[in-house]
């Protein structure tokens, strides 16, 4: 092989360059902890299961909007029989707080982006000249 | 050929399969429902209008109660700029609200005199008809026309079709424009309509619009706000004392805001 010493630095340096977001994201500290979530202090019961709100949240916020604002329903019964007021900003962070401490902690983390906040205000996060 | 049916039928039933299962899970997933005994749009029947007092509005110069209490509450941005302005109740001259209704020799007070308009949730919204999304439509309980942002693709047929202007577009991100925000009320976000709703969060309470009460509160009480379809409310009462008018009637909208001249 001629150059054999060149092409083989060569192919090393390639291989490093093109495998580098791999290792370097491997090498980051904390790398695939999960989402650290503030739980609220407030209430110990979500108004469904934590295994229903971790896996269907936006499912049952869909319905929600479409409930208040198409059929103007305000009120929620869960499966467990409680009422509660719909609302994301009134129910929801009344309980979780600030959704930089919930939500976007999960959101971030599975690189998701819901439009939610675009126009829903978020006390604890100030929103104007922000998004 | 043979082969090719079996893997045809292969597909097809799995795909049966598949959409029911889909379905299924769907239906499994136990979602609780709305509770609709407590919801606000009951059995009866109304028709929500405003009955605006002309003569009363121009008692107290240059008052804003009305524009400010709706726009602080309800978030809307003051952009300063005509062409990007957003508004969901604002003042207008008399000749400019009643284009069809005047001429040169009008009453002094009248000529030239500020009114309050707003969107007059018309019977017949064109708005609605041409809306491609049914992000505005009429609620058949209570007669408002309602605008869901979910919805609003920002097509802008809505702002052409109305008649009175009542419709306002968000060229820019609206909060960029906002000092203060209300959170109990979402802001909007750029690419969507939107216009007074007869603040139908409040009325979902058994609250009066924020325009009607902060009229009373601080302006001189002109506006008056009721069921149409009941005889026995303020609104009727008043359209039966005194000569009312309503804006462009000649289009065949039929506006559900009154203004007593």
């Amino acid at each position: 092989m001629y150059d054999g010493g060149k092409v083989i630095a060569g192919l090393l340096i390639f291989g490093a360059l093109v495998s580098f977001p791999f290792w370097y994201d491997w090498a980051q500290p904390g790398r695939g902890d999960p989402p650290d979530l503030a739980k609220p202090k407030t209430a110990d019961q979500c108004i469904e299961s934590v295994e229903f709100m971790r896996a269907h949240h936006m499912t049952l916020l869909n319905q929600w909007r479409d409930d208040f604002v198409r059929k103007g329903q305000r009120v929620y019964v869960s499966t467990t029989g409680k009422s509660f007021r719909i609302g994301l900003t009134g129910t929801c962070l009344s309980c979780h707080g600030a959704r930089a401490d919930f939500c976007d902690r999960c959101h971030e983390y599975v690189g998701e982006n819901p439009p939610c906040w675009d126009c829903h205000v978020d006390a604890h996060t100030p929103t104007p000249g922000g998004s | 050929m043979d082969d090719s049916k079996r893997g045809f039928l292969k597909v097809a039933g799995g795909t049966v399969l598949g959409t029911l299962g889909a379905a299924w899970s769907r239906a499994s997933l136990g979602l609780g429902k709305a509770d609709e005994a407590a919801t606000v749009a009951s059995n009866q029947v109304r028709n929500w209008g405003m009955v605006i007092d002309v003569k009363r509005c121009r008692e107290k110069e240059g008052c804003d109660a009305c524009i400010r209490a709706c726009h602080i509450n309800h978030n809307v941005p003051s952009i300063g700029s005509t062409k990007e302005e957003v508004k969901w109740i604002w003042k207008e001259p008399y000749e400019h609200a009643f284009p069809t209704q005047t001429h040169p020799y009008l009453e002094e007070p009248l000529h030239d005199q500020k009114l309050p308009v707003l969107c007059n949730h018309c019977e017949n919204p064109p708005c609605v008809r041409v809306c491609p999304t049914q992000a505005t439509w009429k609620r058949e309980e209570d007669g408002i026309v309602m605008m869901d942002p979910h919805r609003c693709i920002g097509c802008r047929y809505c702002l052409v079709a109305c008649p009175f202007g009542a419709r306002s577009f968000n060229w820019s991100d609206p909060r960029l424009h906002l000092t203060e925000t209300n959170p109990d009320y979402p802001t909007r976000t750029r690419g969507v309509v939107e216009k007074c709703t007869f603040c139908d969060e409040r009325l979902a309470d058994g609250k009066l619009p924020l325009c009607v009460e902060a009229c009373r509160a601080e302006g001189p009480g002109a506006l008056y706000f009721g069921d149409l379809e009941d005889p026995e409310s303020e609104v009727r009462r008043v359209l039966k004392e005194r000569y009312s008018i309503r804006r462009k009637p000649d289009l065949g909208t039929g506006p559900q805001v009154y203004y007593l001249v």
